[in-house]
Order: C-alpha cells, then sequence, then structure tokens
C-alpha cells in the first residue's frame, strides 16, 4: 500500500488547494444578502431603500464577476471592454425608468 | 513579441491568427465573454422594460398591512411570494427566494472550486465540484418549479384574489396566465413568467452543459488533453446565471 500511493505521487503531483479567496468571496455574498433581507422588513419603501438595494447588488456583481469570474485579474482592456457596454445599459435603465414614472 | 523579431521568416499575421493571445486571454474564453456581454444586453432589455412598465402604472399609496391584490394598483412582490414547500398555510414572505439565492450563490462557489482544481489538474476534486454544481443546478430548477406552479394556481383563499368584472359581476381571478392574475395588472404576471423563465432557462443549458463538462472530466478527455480549460469556460456561463438572478432578486423581489 505504501509503495503503491508513493509511485502516485511520483507520476502526478497535485498541489494543494488554495481555496482562501473564494470562501471569502462566498461568505461576503451570503452576508450581504442576508443584510438585504432585514432591510426589506425594517425599513419602509422608498427611494433611500431602493438606493441601497441597488448599491448592495452593485457590490454583490462586482465580487461575482470580479473574483468568481476572475475578470479582476485579466487585462485592462478585457475590463474595460466589459464595463463600458454595461455602463451605457445602467444609463438606459435610469432613463427608462425616469420615462416610466412620466407616462403615469 | 518575439515572433517579429526573432524568426524573420515567420510572418508577422501569425499574430492575428490565433499566434498569440491580444488579451492574455485564450479564444474560447474571449468569446465566452463577448457571447455574455450579449447575454447581458437580452437580459437588461427585460429589466429595463419591468422598470418602465413598474414605473408607468399606479402603486400602492396605503400603508403594507392594508395591502390588498386588485388589477388597478401593483403589488407589493412580498404579499405575492410568502409560501414554502411543507410549510403550508404560512406566510413566511420572501424566505423560499431567499433559499434559491443562497442555493445559486453556494453552487456558483462549488462552480469556481472545480475550475480551481482543474487549475491543479486534480481529476478527482473537479469531479466532486462539477457534480455538487450539477446538484445544485438541479434544486435551483426544481424549486423554481414549484415557485411557477403555486404562481399560477393563485391564492388558496379566493377572497383575496383580485377581481375581474364578468358579465356586469365582481369575480375573483383564479390562477395566473399572460392575460389574467390574480395579484394585480396582467403586466406583473407576464413580466414574471418572461424573466424568471428566461433565467430558468438558462440555469437549464446551464446544468446540461455542466453535466456534459462532467462527463469529459470523469471519461479523463481533459486529463489527456492536458488542461481544464472548458471547466473555465462552462465556468463563466455559470457564475453569468447566478449574476443575473442576484439582479432579478433584487430588483423583482425586494424592491
Amino acid at each position: 500500500m505504501a509503495s503503491h500511493s508513493s509511485h502516485e505521487s511520483v507520476e502526478k503531483e497535485i498541489p494543494a488547494p488554495q481555496t482562501g479567496a473564494i470562501w471569502k468571496t462566498f461568505w461576503i455574498l451570503l452576508i450581504l444578502t442576508a443584510i438585504e433581507f432585514v432591510i426589506a422588513f425594517t425599513m419602509p419603501a422608498n427611494t433611500l431603500r431602493v438606493a441601497i438595494f441597488s448599491g448592495m447588488t452593485l457590490v454583490k456583481a462586482f465580487y461575482i464577476v470580479g473574483e468568481f469570474m476572475h475578470l479582476k485579474h485579466e487585462v485592462k482592456t478585457l475590463i474595460w471592454m466589459v464595463l463600458i457596454p454595461t455602463l451605457f445599459i445602467v444609463w438606459l435603465l435610469i432613463a427608462l425608468i425616469y420615462e416610466g414614472g412620466n407616462l403615469y | 513579441m518575439s515572433v517579429a523579431h526573432a524568426t524573420p521568416n515567420v510572418p508577422e499575421k501569425l499574430t492575428w491568427m490565433g499566434g498569440s493571445e491580444p488579451l492574455k486571454a485564450s479564444y474560447g474564453k474571449l468569446m465566452m465573454w463577448f457571447f455574455l456581454l450579449s447575454d447581458t444586453f437580452t437580459f437588461s432589455a427585460l429589466l429595463v422594460t419591468y422598470g418602465m412598465i413598474r414605473f408607468s402604472q399606479p402603486a400602492w399609496e396605503g400603508s403594507p398591512e392594508d395591502f390588498y391584490f386588485s388589477t388597478a394598483h401593483w403589488p407589493i412582490p412580498e404579499k405575492v411570494f410568502e409560501a414554502v414547500p411543507f410549510l403550508h398555510g404560512m406566510s413566511l414572505p420572501l424566505v423560499f427566494v431567499g433559499i434559491m439565492t443562497f442555493i445559486l450563490i453556494a453552487s456558483s462557489v462549488t462552480m469556481v472550486l472545480a475550475v480551481e482544481a482543474g487549475h491543479r489538474g486534480d481529476r478527482k476534486d473537479v469531479e466532486k465540484w462539477m457534480l455538487w454544481t450539477i446538484v445544485g443546478g438541479f434544486t435551483f430548477l426544481g424549486s423554481q418549479a414549484w415557485e411557477w406552479s403555486h404562481f399560477i394556481h393563485g391564492p388558496e383563499d379566493l377572497s383575496l384574489a383580485a377581481k375581474e368584472l364578468v358579465d356586469g359581476v365582481w369575480k375573483p381571478i383564479e390562477g395566473a396566465n399572460l392575460v389574467r392574475n390574480p395579484y394585480g395588472p396582467p403586466a406583473f404576471a407576464d413580466l414574471f413568467f418572461f424573466i424568471t423563465g428566461f433565467h430558468g432557462t438558462h440555469v437549464f443549458s446551464g446544468v446540461v452543459l455542466n453535466v456534459l463538462i462532467f462527463f469529459n472530466a470523469a471519461t479523463g478527455l481533459y486529463e489527456r488533453r492536458g488542461h481544464y480549460e472548458m471547466v473555465e469556460k462552462v465556468g463563466l456561463y455559470w457564475h453569468f446565471v447566478d449574476l443575473v438572478w442576484v439582479f432579478v432578486f433584487t430588483f423583482f423581489y425586494l424592491v
């Protein structure tokens, strides 16, 4: 048995997992979602609450895209290629919600 | 860089024929990013539509305690989504959606763990974490099927349902579809079906891809190939699905 396992380790050495950053991101996402829940039931619905929810969602998006999708560690050009079109969408979103409010 | 200077007999255009990676990302990963960007446009179109329609409809003006379902005003989401499987009759607003969010975030984590295992060439770990990711995906799909069926059935107590005028008499609306629903204006159910349905379809195709990747990893294809890049590419797609749900959760259920 011992000779067998040593033989295997010679053939391919598998490094130990490096998962610290992954779990840290997981806890951040989990805690942010929990806080969103608390706010949903303790704070009256108003513009400030919508702003807080939107802000927290953007922070969650930052961690998912930056860490899980690894974009934070890509080349700057690639980061901007993804970010700039997204910024235009946010602009469109805000503009249309504003216009929708005027329709009513 | 060295292609152009060190070897004069190699034409420079090789750089643009896959000779080098302009953004230090492989062709497959780059194309996945561009696909996801285009998919962002599609989902944004749905969310922008939701925002515009919701703000163009009358909102409930009174206090949340006095709220009732009517086609005359937009429903408060936590009054609509308050049921949890096996806890029949209890009012637990948004708890089930919260559980679904947790499931998807957790399966996103197992996916990164699979990618990380792929970097180390650890086939056993890739298999293990891909399996957990698949389990998470199926659990989410099952939860969404339950959520849909509950939504379509409508409130058990028909006196709570919104009413419609049938032959001069106001009658409660039974069951939700694209034309009418017991919660509020028709557009509310339409947007619910389209947004969560489009997202659910993405989760489903993600699970199919995950199963394929698991199969390829388990049969040793990636080990023979020498790298686990396919796990990374499908991982990008899976995280994107999670990302979209984070936005759906906030803007459809919370706000």
